[in-house]
């Protein structure tokens, strides 16, 4: 199985890191319908994490794949917005997990955070990180780990991860490049009328 | 068509930076028919190039050679490589700027006199007046064509600025218009108006923002007396025996070291890398740097008190359509001590894309609180704040004792506490952005730390007396007479108000003193 979630855009972290969500492309793996309506949000099989319910797929290329889906879930707990849907995290997790793929102690240090963070959790909940059912209680177990660097490298990549994803940008009322449509002298600057 | 000078060419003069400092002044002298070569140690970008999109121009403009912090303000956390948000490119942070141009105060020349002695505060008057500045003032207001000068008028009010104008009503502030900005709001000079594109930040695309880059360098290019080299980064500032200076040493496009000669050398570097360049000058006859017979190089940097207000509302305001930054709220720029602190600060609108709003709203924030207000995007309105704030020696711009950049040289380090005058001031500009977003039903307002600094003033300030400062009231080294600053490293104070407009200022006056003094052969 190959990468579906995969758009062929830019990657590589820092700021100026754009992971464009592409083609969504349907699995044809080995999840059936039925099962995957029955089991949680994100699976994993094989060398994949597997999202039948938003219909999309990913092969790690770095990181295993339990690693990944606890970091996708991580990922939403730390900038949890309702209405996007897993993809988004997924997408920005994957320029983290491509950036892991080329530099061993990264790698590390995101397994060996989370394997640190799911002892948090087996400690307290006696289950790991991202099957502890309430978001309170994960967030409460991200507290105790914020001044973990891997904390701050995670949060610190979704910040662009997440919000610089320019299929987001509609979703928050963000409208984007705009010199291209002539500005917006003809289209709204002003409108404002609730004042 | 532009110039082209020989390297051996001595007598040039040569300016370091391309921004509102050196781009003016070299568009100055060109046009009094003085030769001369600007070094930018950026590249040229024209307007096509720029980019909508905040990171990507982020990437492509900024200065980004590695700086690092220290002290207890608040970007050396969140930021402690990026003290400064400025430009590596020609036009320097022109590039970048919003275009609010406002006069300094007349107190504002008189701090010390004005304000007493404050604890911890290294005041001084500048050895300048308003009266002496204001034809400077009109001279620069026509030539970057600012509204509601020169019977310009104002721009037309975006969603951002209404909400603002809403709120200042009713606050009761006098004083709130859509500012005097550099900003075309109908043709001229040959530049078109504001089209409202709304990525003032990121360059402006239709031209309508003034630049050195589209404005004035041009015209000095026309003139066949200039010459920009960009990817030109000036290392070093070398003088004779007799302690004038000779010319410099800098690293062309290629990484090759090259000697431009030169009859004068004006620094115009912005204050972080003036200062910079005349310490990594230091030689045997000036072992402390160049021009640095005071002590007072690198040190009083100033970055303006800053700080944003976003208030969020149940309705929609869109504040990104539009000049990011035409609305402007005066009133609380007065100096009246009665508010706990001296000096003043301007309330001016402010947006942000989303991806900016998530850096730097909070900075290191995460979870809910965070993500709701973000959700709420579509629905904010944003303020800037921008006030005096005090010069204190032990802010400074110094050499990092270890760290090096590729061309082997001392990396600075920018160190910064807030004055206690400074958190007052800011803990009031607080409280009355977010009453003024409250008095129009703002349902949540939030006061945001200050952005890495785009205002950077005072490393090399002008002093009446050699031994307060770096610089006379010219501009002019007070150790070193063909020697110049030409940035805002010279303020001896920072005013209330955004700086640009008396940067170039200075310059245009700084052109004409530079040319009478070569006609007198003083220089
Ligand atoms: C986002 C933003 C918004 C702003 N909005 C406003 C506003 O509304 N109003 C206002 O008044 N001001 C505003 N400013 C500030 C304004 O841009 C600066 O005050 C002004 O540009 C500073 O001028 P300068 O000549 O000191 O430096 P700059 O304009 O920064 O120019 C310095 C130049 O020197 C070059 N340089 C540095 N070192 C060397 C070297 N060793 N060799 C060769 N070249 C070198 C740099 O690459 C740069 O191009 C804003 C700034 C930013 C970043
Ligand atoms: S809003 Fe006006 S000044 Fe700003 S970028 Fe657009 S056209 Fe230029």
């Amino acid at each position: 199985m190959s990468s579906t979630m995969d758009s062929g855009a830019d990657s590589g972290a820092g700021p100026n890191a754009r992971a464009a969500v592409g083609r969504r492309a349907f699995l044809a793996g080995s999840a059936t319908a039925a099962a995957a309506a029955a089991a949680a949000a994100i699976l994993v099989s094989g060398g994949a994490i597997l999202c039948p319910r938003e219909a999309w797929g990913y092969e790690t290329k770095a990181l295993a794949p339990d690693t990944m889906r606890s970091l996708v879930r991580m990922a939403r707990d730390i900038y949890p917005h309702d209405r996007l849907p897993d993809r988004v995290y997924a997408v920005a997790m994957k320029v983290q997990d491509e950036a892991a793929a080329s530099d061993a102690k990264l790698k590390e240090m995101y397994e060996a955070g989370m394997a640190k963070l799911d002892k948090l959790a087996k400690a307290k909940h006696a289950t790991p990180y991202a099957d502890v059912g309430w978001e309170a209680d994960r967030v409460r177990l991200l507290h105790e780990m914020e001044a973990d660097p891997f904390f701050q490298k995670v949060r610190g990549g979704l910040v662009t991860g997440i919000y610089n994803n320019k299929e987001v940008w509609p979703l928050f009322g963000y409208e984007g490049e705009s010199a291209a449509k002539g500005g917006y002298i003809d289209r709204g600057f002003n409108d404002i009328e609730w004042l | 068509m532009a110039a082209k000078f020989d390297l051996n060419d001595d007598s040039v003069v040569v300016i370091v930076g391309s921004g509102a400092g050196g781009g003016t002044l070299g568009t100055q002298l060109a046009l009094k028919g003085i030769k001369t070569v600007i070094l930018e140690a950026g590249a040229r970008h024209e307007m096509e190039d720029f980019q909508n999109d905040e990171w990507a121009s982020f990437t492509q403009i900024s200065w980004l050679d590695p700086r690092t912090t220290s002290g207890s303000w608040r970007v050396a956390k969140d930021f402690p490589n990026l003290p400064a948000w400025i430009v590596k490119a020609v036009g320097g942070s022109t590039i970048h700027w919003a275009g609010a141009s406002l006069r300094f105060q007349p107190h504002e020349f008189k701090t010390r006199t004005t304000y007493g002695d404050i604890p911890g505060a290294n005041l001084l008057d500048w050895p300048v007046t308003l009266e002496e500045m204001d034809p400077w003032y009109a001279k620069a207001e026509d030539r970057m064509g600012v509204t509601r000068t020169n019977g310009i008028p104002g721009l037309p009010g975006n969603n951002n600025f209404k909400v603002m104008k809403a709120g200042a009503d009713k606050m009761g502030y006098k004083e709130c218009h859509t500012g005097r900005m550099a900003i075309n709001s109908q043709e001229r000079d040959n530049r078109g108006g504001c089209q409202q594109i709304g990525f003032c930040f990121q360059g402006c695309k239709s031209g309508a923002k003034w630049s050195t880059l589209i404005a004035e360098i041009p015209k000095g290019e026309e003139t066949g007396k200039l010459e920009v080299r960009p990817n030109s980064q000036v290392l070093k500032i070398e003088h004779d025996p007799r302690g004038k200076v000779t010319g410099v040493v800098y690293a062309d496009k290629d990484g090759t070291m090259q000697r431009q000669k030169a009859r004068i050398v004006a620094v115009a570097g912005n204050s972080i890398e003036s200062p910079r360049l005349l310490l990594n000058s230091a030689s045997s006859m000036f072992p402390d740097g160049l021009a640095n017979s005071s002590g007072q190089v690198g040190k009083n940097y100033m970055r303006h008190m800053t700080g944003s207000v976003y208030g969020m509302f149940d309705k929609p305001v869109r504040m990104y359509r539009g000049t990011t930054m035409a609305g402007v709220v005066k009133d609380e720029a007065r100096h009246d001590p009665s508010r706990g602190f001296v000096g003043g600060y301007e309330m001016e609108t402010l947006s942000l894309g989303l991806p900016f709003m998530a850096a730097f709203l909070d900075p290191g924030s995460w979870g809910r609180e965070f993500t709701s207000a973000l959700d709420g995007y579509d629905r904010m309105a944003g303020m800037w704040l921008v006030g005096e704030d005090m010069p204190q020696e032990t802010n400074r711009v110094t050499l990092h004792s270890e760290m090096k950049d590729k061309y082997g040289l001392p990396i600075p380090d920018v160190h910064f506490d807030d004055h206690p005058n400074d958190i007052a001031m800011r803990n009031h500009a607080y409280r009355q952005g977010s009453a003024l977003y409250e008095s129009v039903g703002a349902i949540r307002t939030f006061p945001t730390p200050p952005y890495p600094s785009t205002h950077n003033l005072g490393t090399n300030r002008m002093s009446e007396k050699p031994r307060d400062g770096v610089v006379n009231k010219w501009g002019q080294a007070h150790d070193v007479a063909n020697l110049f600053v030409s940035d805002g490293s010279q303020f001896t104070t920072g005013a209330s108000e955004n700086p640009t407009l008396t940067i170039v200022a200075l310059a245009l006056r700084q052109a004409d003193y530079i040319a009478d003094q070569m006609s007198k052969n003083a220089i």
